[in-house]
């Protein structure tokens, strides 16, 4: 007879050496999906929200629609909006990319309006004194000075994803949440503790990838004054 | 549409009503949850919040912790709370995780009502003779109120989407109705009960916004 091993996992402690490298793959996959469905879901969402968010100030009536949308949206719960597309989607990915979506859109559309409608008026009126076109106007003036604000509600939209992808354990695509879930499940105090951190580490680490690229994009803002 | 007419019929049976399991006992579970950690929070994030206002310090503390707030998933901080001796206290990991939750926007809302208030009329203020705590009572806080109550409501609201995730680990609430539809693989129960969670939560929403837009009115006429 053998005993039993006397380690860290055998213990169930909460820190554990021997959890990591022994499950180091299913970490990876887990950690690699959680990316996936991050990234799948901010791109889309941001592709959604710049019409979106030009539709509604180019034309008034369609702001009061648009934003009253997108919040009403933001209201409902995570487990509550995962679980109204089941019907549409069945247990998938596409049912956790399509409800962090909805869930990214109000934060984008509102910082992107914002930005549009913070460019002054004067600066507009320059550019078109300058010969500048509707189009090269929006791409060349007016987005870049939207940049900040847009990149404010990105940032927020993408740390929130990150800490919302867990829910989509329910359907068993929740990336590192699926190894929270199994985790209580089966009183496995290394494998929660290791995934919810490794959440949290993703959650900044996206963050600080955006606030540096939103440096190295808007240079004109650290020019000058220090504010 | 199958799965439409399905989910009515299971939200017309008037057995899902009741019992322990039934959506009103989950309904008074969720609201019971949400209005206990809303007081709780208060009364953690608001005096700091508005002590910190009013010297003027801490509003890197009040955005940092905000942020951090948002990047840790609810769900983690449920299981891990869970899995600690808290674990065995009934609700009590849940109201914590939820509670943990709640305090960031209460704290950088009030926090930024309390520092937005016109520096003019906190010297005129000073300059007639009210000292500090004077100050706090009857000219900063009245000023703040309606970014204190903004930051109140979104509190709330999350609160009631976020109480929802302590059925996954196992606790009372609105969520059990989706979770349990989930553990029967009965779809129709899952959407009625998305339905139900989403309809309390807009509910709670425009309450509020129903709240807040008549709260100004009053004070208009007050002063």
């Amino acid at each position: 007879m053998t005993a039993p091993p006397d380690d860290c996992l055998a213990r169930n402690e909460w820190i554990c050496g021997a959890y990591l490298s022994s499950r180091r793959e299913i970490l990876w996959d887990a950690a690699l999906q959680h990316l996936q469905l991050t990234a799948l879901a901010v791109l889309t969402a941001l592709a959604l929200a710049v019409p979106l968010a030009l539709a509604a100030r180019r034309w008034r009536w369609a702001a009061g629609p648009v934003l009253g949308l997108t919040t009403i949206l933001y209201t409902i719960p995570s487990l509550a909006m995962f679980s109204l597309l089941l019907p549409v989607y069945g247990l998938s990915a596409a049912l956790v990319v399509t409800g962090l979506v909805l869930y990214s859109l109000t934060l984008l559309v509102r910082n992107i309006l914002a930005g549009l409608r913070a460019v002054p008026e004067e600066t507009r009126q320059a550019a078109r004194g300058m010969g500048y076109g509707p189009l090269r106007l929006l791409l060349a003036v007016e987005l870049p000075l939207a940049l900040p604000a847009a990149m404010a509600g990105l940032r927020i939209a993408t740390v929130s994803a990150v800490s919302l992808v867990t829910v989509g354990a329910i359907v068993g695509y929740g990336g590192l949440g699926n190894l929270i879930y199994s985790g209580m499940n089966t009183y496995f105090k290394a494998q929660v503790l290791t995934a919810s951190v490794l959440c949290v580490v993703i959650a900044v680490a996206a963050d600080l990838l955006l606030l540096g690229a939103q440096r190295l994009l808007t240079p004109w803002t650290r020019r000058g004054s220090e504010s | 549409m199958k799965t439409l007419s399905d989910t009515w019929s299971w939200l017309t049976t008037a057995t899902h009503w009741s019992g322990p399991d039934g959506i009103w006992n989950r309904l008074g579970e969720h609201l019971f949850l949400t209005v206990v950690c809303l007081l709780i929070s208060c009364l953690i994030a608001l005096p700091v919040a508005l002590v910190l206002g009013h010297l003027g310090k801490g509003g890197a503390l009040a955005v940092n912790i905000s942020n951090i707030g948002r990047a840790v998933p609810t769900f983690a901080v449920l299981v891990l709370l869970l899995l600690t001796p808290v674990g065995t206290y009934g609700q009590w990991s849940t109201i914590i995780a939820l509670v943990l939750f709640a305090v960031p926007p209460l704290l950088t809302n009030a926090y930024v009502g309390m520092r937005e208030v016109d520096r003019d009329v906190v010297r005129a203020a000073r300059g007639m003779g009210m000292t500090g705590r004077q100050m706090l009572w009857s000219v900063e806080l009245p000023l703040a109120l309606p970014l204190i109550l903004t930051g109140v409501r979104i509190a709330a609201v999350q609160l009631v989407a976020t109480a929802t995730l302590a059925a996954l680990a196992g606790g009372g609430g609105l969520g059990r109705i989706i979770t349990a539809g989930f553990n029967l693989a009965s779809t129709p129960q899952v959407v009625a009960g998305a339905i139900l969670v989403a309809v309390f939560a807009l509910l709670v929403e425009s309450l509020f916004e129903a709240g807040q837009r008549m709260a100004p009115s009053r004070g208009r006429e007050a002063a």
